[in-house]
Order: C-alpha cells, then structure tokens, then sequence
C-alpha cells in the first residue's frame, strides 16, 4: 500500500478491483465501510459477485483478464472530458516531458521487439533530455510527442464500443465507474484502488496495476489522504516477506539480487545506483551504495572489508538472462534438474499452477525437506491419489514448524505497518520457529564446510553468525537489532555550518535512520527500510501501541513502525501544490510552514517545487522526481496495452494482431499444454480464495472453518447450469487441457454469461483452497490440477485468473 | 432487573466474514459437525444444538433485476414474552437480569416443550445429553462486563451492544439512514426482543424469519387461563393434561446433528 488500512475511510471513492476485500481482508472492510457511511462511493469490479459485492453501492461484472482494456477505456473518458488534476499532473508526473523520437507502437508492439527473444531491447522507451541531461519539458501538453498526448494516442482505441465488447461489461456500467472515479480528479476529492490476486495472477498482472497508476497520477490521487494504489497483502505476512526478500530477484530491502556478468561491487553499485543532473530531483536511489555496502557489512561483519568489496563476490548471483521463480523451478524440477528442494512454509503441491506437473516434478527430487504446522499434498505426494510409493525415490523431511501465536517477531501489514507481536504459547511438540530451524540447518552446514571443506565456504563460513541468546536459541531481537543495523566502528559526524553540535556516534550503537547509513563500512543494515526500527538506545519502535491521532486522519504515528521513517502515506508531498499548500484543506496531510513540513513524516525534508533553488519534485525514488506516466520499468511496454490471457475465448485480440502478452515465458515440457479458444474448453475460469480458508486450506485441519466451507465448489451461472443440466449441489467434474477435478456445483444468481464480440461467454470459479490430504477422504480437487504454468513477465505470478473449462456431470 | 441489555445486528454492514459464528463456538467450547457443501455458503444448513448462531446466505432479485446476496445472522431473539420460557415446566430457561433468556442445562428435563413454541426456530435438542441447546447471550461474559463473543469478533460494526433505549434509538436512526425498505425489526412484537435488526429488506424477503412472531395461542391458553385454573380443582387439571395434548400438538421430530455431543466429529 502507498497508504495504509486506516485511510480508506478518508476516501471519497474506491474502487475495489482485482480484489474481494470483503472476504479475503475483512478488517479492511471496517475502514471501507467508514468510508461508505462518510457518503464516498465503493465500486466493485469483478468477474463475480461476491460478499464485496454486497456490501458496494454497485457490482460491475467484467470477463476475467481484460483489466487493461477497462481501465484503458477510464484513461481515455479521463482525457476526453478533461477530468485530469491539471497542476499535479504538469508538474508531478512526465506528462510534459518529450518521448524520443525513436519510440514507436504498432500492431500491438512497441518498438524494438525481438521475436526470437520474446523481448524488447528498450533504448527508444526514453524521453528527450537537453544538454545538462536534463528531461524537456511542455508544460502546455500541447507538444504531438509529449507523454501527455502520447498516452492520448495510445488509448484512443480503447472507445467505450470496443472496451465493451472485450469486457462484456455493458456501455451504462462502463460509463458510470468512469463518471464516478474520473471525479475524482478533483482537487478536493480523493479517489483510491484496492487491489490483490485479482490482478497480480496474470500475464498482464504488473501493468494492470501500472495502468490504475497511470490513473491515479492523471487524477492527482497519488500521496494524498484517501488516494494511492493499495495492494491488499496477504495474512501471512506478504508485505514482510517481500520487505525482507522472499522473492528470487531481490536482496532485502528490494536491492537487486547479482547476476554473473555483475561481478564485482563497482559495478553493481554502477548499474543500480540512479543518477540524475537535475537539481530539483532528490534522486533518493543515488544513496544505493550505502544500502548495499551495510547489507553486505551486516552479513559478513568484520570480515567484509573495503579489499574484499565488503564479501560481494560471496554473494549468490543469478545466471545472466535467466529467472528463477517458482515457474522456472518446477519446469527444472520436472526436467530433473533440481536435486533438493526446501518447501518452507508452502505447499507447492496445491498452490503452484499445474499441479500435476509439479506433483510429477516432486518424484524427481533426491530430497524434498517441508516446513510447516500440518502435513500437506506436498510433504505427502509420494502417497498422492494415483501414485504409487514404490516408485518414488524421493526422501522426505517434513519439520514441524511453530504457528505464528507460537513465536515472537515482527508482522508487517499491507500499509507497511511493521508491528511487533509476541508469543501467546508454546509450540507443540518438537515444533521449532523458522529462525530455530533455520539456525540448527545453518549450524550443520558450517560444521560439515570446516570439517570437510568445500566450494566457496567463505559465503558460510564468514557469515556474521551472531542471532542466538545465552541458550543457544534464535534470538529474534537480536535479529532485529541486525536488521535495523549498527555502526561498525565509532563515527562522529560535524555540522558543516558549525552551529550544531558535534554528532557522537559509538561503534556498536544502532542506526537511527537509512539516512545515517554509509558505503565506506562504518555502518552495517540488513535491510536498509527497516534502518530507524530501533531508537538508537535501543527502544524497539514496532512495539509502540500510541493510540493518539491529532491529525484525525487516522495517521497514529506512534503505534509500530511503519517504514520508510514511519512515513503513513508515501510521496506525501504531492499532497500540497507547488508552495507547500494542501491541495485538500479539509485533510491536511502536510503543509510547509515557515521552514520546514508539517503532519505527517514528510518524503524529504527540502522545500516544495514552488522554491526554485532549493525545492524537489515529490516523487523522490524516481530519477527525475516526478511520477512516470511512461516508464521503461516494465518488461512489455512504456504503456500498458490489453492482450489476452494465454487460454482465453476468442481466437483474435480486438485491439491487435497480438493475442496474448508478447513477452510472456512459454514452457515446453510434454505437461505444458494450452487451449485457447478450443470448443473442447470453452468456458472461462477463475480461482479465488474464500474467507473461511487460508492459503492452500491448512485451515481445513481447524474443524469450526471446515464446518463452513467442508468441500470445493464451483460457482455457475444459472443460465450454465441450465443448458448443461446441473443442479445446484450436485458433483461436477471440472476439466482443462491438463487435468479434470471433482467440485460441488453450485448454481447461483452471482454469476451471469457475458456478452462478448458478439458471442457469449460464460464464466465459472472454484477456490483454490482444496486438496486431498485432508479431511480423510477428500476428493483431489486442488483447482491448480487445471491452470497452466504461465505468468506475468515482470514477477512470474501465474496466471491462476483467467484460463479455460470443460464441464460435465460426474 | 439490573441493566437491560441489546444487541444490534445491522444487515446492511454485514459482510458474511463468519467471525461471529466461529467466535460464538469458541467462546462457548462448541464442536463442529460434519457438513457437506449442497450448494450454498450456508453452512451447516441451520441451527444446530452446536450451533447457536448461523449467517444465512440468501440471494434475490430486485424489482430491478439486480442481484442481492443478503446475509442474515440467525440466532435466539431474547424475547421478552418468551414462549420457552413460559412452557419450561421446570424453570431451565430463565430470564436473566440482562432480560436475555439462558439455560441452566442441568434442571431440562428433555421433554422439547420449548421446541414449538418458540417463534424462530431457535432452541434445539442435544441428544447425546438429552437436553436443549441454545444462545444464552454469553451470560457469563455479560456478568464480566464483557460483550457476547460474537459482537467481539465482528469486524465491520454490524453487530453491537448496549443499553436497550441506545441500542433502540441507533437502530432507528440507522433504518432511517438507509431509507427504502430498510426497518427496525424486533421491537414490536413479544414486548420487544433483547436482539434487534436493521433489515435492509422488508421483512418478509427473509428466509425463516417471521414476519409477526407470537407466542403460540396454545400457550397462552393453557399458560395463562386453564393452568391458573386447574389449580383450584383437580378435575380441571385433568382435563387441562387432556387439553394440553389436543392443543399442543405432537411434536416435531428435532433434527440430529452428526456427531455427539461433547465431541467433535
């Protein structure tokens, strides 16, 4: 979230779209509902109607995967009735700023694709910039190649006929979300985006969420209370394990994970440092040496020094070129490629798309080690339906892990809240907390590499391995201190000015801030947004429980620690207009007054743009300081462009020769097989998750949820369930290309055919929260039996949300 | 009666989350039956003995055509002109100080009186123990100055809790808000009922709620006219045990629930 839970309700709009709130993050519901009763509207878009439906002024159905082409079609009613925030929009976004000559788009690509590669090479996705490197401006917008009217060019296609008939959503409802959230563009008015799986799961998953970006900039809604782009995370601690780098491609603390061809230090700082010769653009990201110099101090502490590049070369690096996602692994697994597999927390079995590939990838595991509170498909695949013990090999670990109420740690929530949470009881049994478990395999390992030696056993070897107490147990506060980082050695920091004091710091004493932090050493952070965690005297900040709110925006600047500097509201500046003056005065975020911002922790301290010599753009992580309306950040476009998802209905995108995301990784295994617009399959489906379950259903060991939600179903429309001659409550089998599973029918009134390029569509969903290990006897309807092993190109998020059917009585 | 309290359940906040179903089990140390889904969310089908609230999913069709999917938390009403508790021969059921109704499981006898008479479908049997099951508004927690779990749980405010004119008085404001069909439900009938709704239909569209909930005649006939009077001669409360069969009628066999009592399926 760029905001936080809290603010919605200071919101005059949200739409809830690539989301179920209701049922998938009820608290923020509390806080939506706020807003309702303050009299904003709540707009629902999705494929079915659901308990967020509900409780929404209005649902409006839209075929899953066709996101862009809807949001599209807002950008152009947005620019068409000139609903932008005009001011905001000149100076806090690239809209004025002059696309380079050689950016082209036809025929659905953009310039400098290489078919052969499935990529673009992205030199001509840039903008002009004058001889001081400085990017041009037009601040009347009028210029034929500025973003502003390229943008306009680019969605001139996407008319209310043509987004309609790809949607299936009718022209009445398309128009009024467009009325209704293009008011937002008020000054006064704050519109916001709540979104989740909805839109992450599929091919085009990152650009439907830059295209509602590209919105909320055009409307002024980003930094403001009641704006921004929310991402609704998930309850096991989503945000806090992206923070601290569960994904493949980052270091914590969202650094870039090396690649081979990046081997030394010099030139990794080189290629990720931004640079920018714009004395208004703060440029936040030209401190990157700094933040990986003391992550690299804190995992190899005395022993990274400035001679060894700080330990860089023990660090793991990427082969050039190529992902490792859960994607890539399970079609190397399958391959039998892969020896050993740790499945921490996660039940590939049931959760990774294709199941069966993965399922079949897990027999050709050496060794497969499960961490978790229950057993699971996963840990038990070798005596899965259909598989014979005898012939799987594989060695299976599964540890018992500590729940969550089992041990002490910090969770963070989706508004960056990072709070500290204590340990209610014991684990059962042998059960251990990941940090012991993780500890006790690190601990054998650097055994065996000093007693047997090894390939590269510095990296273990030299780790400053210094997290456990007086018992030899995880000491997580001690981890934590780690994480917010220390000063190496004693530093003393003089005022330049001479006025204020002498600034004493003592080897040891923790960092107070990211912005202390330093690329000679003397500082260590493992993760530089959480630096400014701990006081420096040691006052753990995610354990403050302040419930004080003088602003009465719902900030509560001192409950936990929300990072970046418990900032509640990111690029909070572009809250106030170009002299420091709110832009809402009825919720005053911020106001600079006299010298310096007051409210909420300001993004830099520097004057607002208004002051020609020392003032900043808003947008401080960004090179040029101004919100990118086109950007070169994603793999398949500077602007967003509607494709179909890899298994859809129609033979032909609409908007261009280009069917699917031209960008899109294809795997080629004998498992990996597709059906588009095949008569064999031809009913679109989706998978969600549903309130009673958690993830891929280890709830279903808890005996009150299984009650409520005892068996996987799947939701038809009644005119489906008529012409297929299904009865509400009777079992179904469900097929895709890839496999068949049994469900529940259930028939319902929620879900109705789409009128699409003339032809109707009609669309189903199961949850995904089902498998066969438990309660005894379930049948083996994990939903990902179906789904094929594709995702978005930008993150390998499968597409879980969009792909297609058969169905047929059992 | 020492604070009368009510609770107030406003449909048109609900979202169906079920905390309050799962709280009110927890709370209240209650096993889960075994289900199946037949085709709906609702689950279990009704209320059980182990089951004392249960959000019922129920989809309409407006005038308009537009889909409605209304959630309704079903449970014990707390009436005060209580037909179990008028037809309890042996005072289980009581009214509290709070004026809910609870059970003192050890004085029912089993003999299922309270089964018909009440209104809503509410009181059910526990055949493993032979006694009646149902809500007791969280007596105990009430005596700690505790809310009922369930409005504990609820995330979005839809159930709350209070002094009885405050919990009126919001309740009316809100339907008032929320205009259409939008009413108070449950303060004019039985001498008003210690759970309140904001029903955001008219009362009728809901499933298995009574639109005019009454004590039962038979009750107010054998209760309250021929019991007082076959006090005073023994023949008349011959005749009375007569009456009472021909009036009350047999019973309704009570659904069983697919596990015992005290233990989880």
């Amino acid at each position: 979230m760029t905001n936080h839970y809290i603010d919605l309700k200071n919101s005059d709009c949200i739409l809830i779209m690539g989301s179920n709130a209701a049922e998938n993050h009820p608290i923020a519901f509390k806080w939506i509902m706020r807003a309702k009763d303050r009299g904003a509207k709540i707009i629902h878009v999705d494929p079915r109607y659901t308990r967020t439906s509900a409780r929404c002024d209005y649902h409006v159905p839209l075929r899953s995967g066709t996101d862009i082409a809807f949001l599209g079609g807002m950008i152009k009613h947005i620019i068409d009735n000139n609903l932008i925030q005009e001011e905001y929009v000149k100076y806090y976004t690239n809209a004025s700023q002059i696309v380079s000559s050689g950016y082209d788009f036809k025929d659905g690509l953009f310039s400098g694709y290489n078919q052969e590669k499935r990529s673009y090479n992205k030199d001509t996705w840039t903008v002009e910039k004058d001889e001081k490197g400085i990017p041009v401006r037009d601040y009347t917008l009028e210029n034929p190649r500025c973003v502003y009217q390229m943008l306009k060019k680019h969605y001139e296609r996407y008319t209310l006929d043509q987004v309609s008939s790809i949607t299936g959503v009718s022209k009445e409802n398309l128009l009024k979300v467009y009325q209704e959230y293009g008011a937002t563009g008020a000054k006064d008015k704050a519109g916001t985006e709540c979104y989740a799986l909805g839109w992450t799961h599929h091919t085009t998953g990152s650009q439907n969420i830059r295209t509602m970006s590209i919105i909320q900039l055009l409307l002024g809604n980003m930094g403001i209370c009641g704006g921004g782009i929310n991402a609704l995370r998930g309850e096991p601690n989503v945000q806090g394990s992206t923070d601290h780098a569960i994904l493949y491609n980052i270091l914590p603390g969202y650094l870039k994970m090396p690649s081979g061809s990046i081997d030394t230090l010099q030139k990794y700082n080189d290629k990720y440092t931004s640079k920018s010769t714009d004395p208004q653009s703060a440029n936040w990201y030209q401190n990157y040496p700094k933040y990986t110099v003391s992550f690299l101090k804190a995992m190899w502490g005395d022993k990274a020094t400035a001679e060894n590049e700080f330990g860089y070369s023990w660090l793991p690096k990427m082969d050039d070129g190529k992902h490792y996602s859960i994607l890539h692994t399970i079609d190397s697994m399958y391959a039998g490629k892969i020896k050993g597999f740790f499945a921490y927390g996660s039940n590939i079995a049931v959760s990774s798309p294709n199941s069966t590939k993965v399922r079949k990838g897990l027999q050709k595991l050496k060794w497969l080690v499960n961490v978790n509170i229950f057993d699971n498909e996963t840990a038990s695949f070798w005596k899965a339906p259909g598989v014979d013990p005898k012939t799987v090999d594989t060695e299976v670990f599964l540890l018992p892990a500590a729940a969550s109420m089992e041990k002490e740690g910090s969770q963070s929530n989706s508004g960056r809240w990072v709070q500290w949470r204590y340990k209610a009881a014991n684990p059962p049994g042998d059960a251990l907390s990941d940090g012991d478990i993780t500890m006790r395999i690190i601990d054998a390992l650097r055994d065996l590499y000093q007693k047997e030696g090894g390939a590269c056993p510095e990296q273990l070897l030299n780790l400053k391995w210094d997290y456990k107490d007086a018992w030899g147990k995880f000491d997580v506060l001690k981890a934590s201190k780690i994480i917010n980082g220390h000063y190496t050695k004693d530093v003393t920091i003089e005022d330049p000015t001479g006025k204020a004091p002498k600034e004493v710091n003592l080897k040891g004493e923790l960092v107070p801030t990211f912005a202390k932090l330093m690329a000679d050493g003397s500082t260590s952070s493992g993760n530089w947004l959480m630096s400014g965690s701990f006081e420096q005297k040691g006052v753990n900040k995610m354990m403050k429980r302040g419930k004080e709110d003088p602003t009465g925006l719902g900030l509560f600047a001192d409950w936990s620690y929300a990072w970046p500097l418990n900032r509640r509201i990111i690029y909070n500046r572009a809250s106030c207009d170009l002299n420091g003056k709110p832009y809402n005065p009825k919720m005053k975020l911020l106001e600079w007054v006299g010298d310096k911002w007051v409210g909420d922790v300001a993004d830099g301290p520097w004057p607002p743009l208004g002051d020609k010599e020392k003032g900043k753009y808003p947008f401080i992580m960004k090179a040029d300081g101004v919100g990118a309306i086109f950007g070169a950040g994603m793999v398949e476009g500077p602007f967003p462009e509607h494709y179909e998802p890899l298994e859809g209905p129609l033979a032909k995108n609409p908007f261009s020769p280009q069917l699917v995301n031209p960008t899109i990784t294809i795997f080629k295994s004998d498992l990996d097989k597709v059906a588009n617009a095949d008569e064999k399959f031809p009913y679109v489906c989706t998978t969600y998750s549903c309130t009673e379950h958690w993830c891929t259903g280890f709830t279903r060991w808890q005996p009150w949820l299984l009650e409520m939600m005892p068996e996987a179903y799947m939701e038809i429309s009644e005119v489906l369930a008529q012409k297929l001659g299904i009865k509400n409550g009777e079992k179904v089998k469900v097929s895709s290309v890839r496999g068949e599973i049994p469900v529940v029918a259930m028939v319902t009134k929620r879900m109705k055919p789409f009128q699409v390029e003339g032809k109707t569509v009609h669309e189903v969903g199961i949850p995904f929260n089902y498998g066969w290990r438990w309660p005894d006897g379930a049948a083996d309807a994990s939903v990902n039996h179906l789904t094929p092993s594709v995702g978005c190109p930008n993150t390998f998020c499968p597409e879980y949300k969009a792909f297609m059917v058969n169905i047929r009585k059992a | 009666m020492k604070q009368e309290l009510i609770k107030l359940i406003d449909l048109s906040r609900c979202t169906a989350c079920r905390g309050c179903q799962v709280a009110c089990k927890q709370w209240n140390e209650m096993p889960a039956s075994k289900t199946n889904n037949f085709g709906s969310y609702q689950n279990p089908p009704d209320l059980q003995w182990n089951t004392w609230t249960l959000i019922r999913f129920q989809e309409i069709e407006d005038r308009g055509g537009n889909v409605k999917w209304l959630f309704r938390k079903d449970g014990c009403m707390h009436c005060t002109d209580a037909a179990c508790i008028k037809v309890c021969p042996t005072e289980a059921l009581y009214h509290t100080e709070f004026g809910s109704v609870a059970l003192k499981a050890h004085k029912c006898i089993g003999c299922k009186a309270c089964i018909p008479a009440c209104p809503f479908g509410v009181p059910k049997m526990n055949t493993a123990t032979n006694r009646i099951s149902k809500c007791d508004l969280c007596y105990t927690r009430l005596l700690a100055n505790q809310p009922p779990a369930c409005v504990l749980s609820c995330p979005t405010g839809a159930i709350t809790f209070g002094d009885r004119d405050a919990m009126l008085a919001k309740a009316h404001k809100r339907a008032t808000e929320l205009g259409g069909d939008a009413s108070v439900y449950g303060d004019k009938f039985v001498d008003g009922t210690h759970v309140l709704y904001v029903l955001t239909e008219k009362a009728e569209v809901y499933e298995h709620l009574p639109t005019d909930p009454k004590m039962p005649l038979s009750i107010i006939v054998w209760k309250d006219i021929l019991k007082p009077a076959g006090l005073i001669t023994a023949g008349a409360v011959v005749a009375g045990a007569f009456l009472h069969y021909i009036t009350h009628g047999p019973k309704t066999p009570e659904e069983e629930t697919t596990c015992e009592g005290g233990k989880e399926s």
